[in-house]
């Protein structure tokens, strides 16, 4: 027992810290930069991606499972996956506008923007990958859901880093040429190169 | 090989139906009824989501409408009289007269006007340049002309000159955002007809404030006691028109010594350059 809940932690770990979606895969590029000029919308945003993550994969996985391996067609992953996963966050939408108004209003304009994220589709690919095994279904999901979380929070705090790098960045004098994306694209590389640090940690830690 | 095609193609179909049957179903079943007023009364407002109406966008401003029968349907700076019309005409309720208003920045202190009293060379902004020694102007009431306005304006109505923002009258919306990002509160709204403002900010007795600028309002009460229908009261050293009074005289614009009171009636300003 205690031996499953360190490899679940050490999965989580790994995912924020040496994974990471947005610093690590660079995966996620498009929200990460679009969004995170202010704190309030960049932590908004990553809350519907940590939803989104979680709730994909507990739709995609037993469909690799169940449906696309036994039947030798796991060539047909993308196709399904993409349409899965935009069907499930239209449909979320509408479950959020009838029971949880006060959600759907703060998840607002976000939820819509995430249906055909690349971060969410890599996270249920790379579970797919790396923690299915043929003969036992239970205890591979968990890890995959505990790792889809994990990402989502590495999303989240890679979101709320950069949104304070970037309103510190923002204020500075820098050179004309270099103002706006520019300067925007090399803090982001320096937070990346920052991230690297972490590789190995989680092996020797937990390990 | 063409079953495989066959196949995978009838299994993306079917998923693909599933989700779609699964999604048309949620939204009939789980609709939420929306006022149809609100996109309606949406539809009159100009969607410049300015946030004059003190709501976050004209979405917001919209359904606090048709929630809230007492909430005035005039708040609409941009629109004007006619988006309240127009939505007084979906609600039910009369309008009344809007007056348009503009933002008006109350300081005449160009470069030859007023004088700096150090050189600033820190964060480009009014708001940075305030926290040192309250500006680098001489005048710590006037416009710091770094331009913090410009950047807030939706609509582009302010330029910097001189030294000193201006706002053109025709082109701004009156959505007040200058109005709270300027430091110095320099600018102020005004109804878009009036014929004459008081260009000055400065509280300063007259003294200092002729020390400071020549374009400055002294508190000499000239215009105080030439104005023929009291519209006029000097205060705390600073001149200021109620302008539901004034009958564009312009007798104090004649007798002002500084000529910090600016007439718009364009007979007079020609008359007064010859």
């Amino acid at each position: 027992m205690i031996e499953n809940i360190k490899v679940l932690i050490g999965i989580i770990m790994a995912a924020v810290l040496v994974n990471n979606y947005v610093l690590s895969q660079f995966l996620g590029i498009c929200p990460f930069l679009g969004v995170s000029k202010k704190l309030d919308q960049a932590t908004g945003m990553s809350v519907a991606v940590i939803f989104v993550m979680v709730l994909a994969t507990a739709v995609t996985y037993p469909i690799q499972y169940f449906l696309l391996n036994p039947k030798g067609m796991g060539y047909l992953q993308t196709v399904v996956f993409i349409l899965v996963i935009a069907a499930l966050v239209q449909l979320l939408e509408i479950v959020l506008k009838k029971y949880i108004p006060a959600l759907h209003a703060s998840l607002g304009v976000y939820l819509p923007l995430i249906t055909t994220n690349c971060a969410v589709l890599a996270v249920c690919i790379s579970n797919v990958d790396n923690y299915m095994t043929a003969t036992s279904f239970g205890g591979t999901f968990v890890q995959a859901l505990v790792n889809a979380l994990g990402s989502g929070l590495g999303f989240l705090l890679a979101m709320v880093m950069f949104a304070g790098v970037r309103s510190q960045v923002e204020r500075c004098n820098c050179p004309e040429s270099f103002k706006g994306m520019p300067i925007t694209l090399i803090s982001a590389a320096i937070v990346s190169v920052s991230f690297m640090g972490f590789a190995g940690v989680v092996d020797n830690l937990l390990g | 090989m063409p079953e495989t095609i066959i196949i995978a193609t009838i299994a993306v179909a079917v998923i693909g139906v599933i989700c779609a049957v699964m999604l048309s179903v949620a939204s009939k079943f789980m609709s939420v009824e929306v006022d149809e007023r609100i996109p309606q009364v949406r539809a009159c407002l100009p969607g410049a989501n300015c946030g004059a109406c003190g709501f976050a966008g004209c979405d917001g401003y919209a359904a606090a409408l048709v929630d809230d029968p007492d909430l005035s349907i005039t708040l609409c700076t941009p629109g004007g009289s006619t988006a309240a019309g127009n939505i007084g005409t979906v609600l039910g309720r009369s309008a009344g007269a809007v007056e348009r208003m503009v933002a008006q920045v109350r300081c005449n202190g160009t470069c030859e006007a007023t004088s700096t009293k150090m050189d600033y060379s820190g964060i480009e902004g009014c708001t940075a340049a305030k926290l040192v020694y309250g500006g680098a102007g001489s005048c710590v009431y006037g416009c710091i002309g770094l331009g913090d306005c410009v950047k807030v304006c939706p609509v582009d109505a302010i330029h910097i000159g001189g030294n000193l923002a201006r706002v053109n009258p025709d082109v701004c919306i009156g959505c007040t955002q200058c109005v709270n990002v300027c430091p110095n509160d320099v600018i102020a709204m005004r109804p878009a007809q009036v014929h004459v403002v008081v260009d000055c900010n400065s509280h300063e007795k007259g003294a200092a404030t002729r020390k400071h600028c020549t374009a400055g309002c002294i508190g000499c009460h000239m215009c105080e006691r030439n104005c023929p229908t009291d519209a006029i009261t000097v205060t705390d050293n600073l001149a200021s028109i109620e302008y539901s009074k004034c009958i564009g005289c312009n007798k104090c614009v004649e007798v002002c010594p500084t000529d910090c009171l600016v007439s718009f009636s364009l007979a007079h300003v020609a008359a007064k350059t010859e």
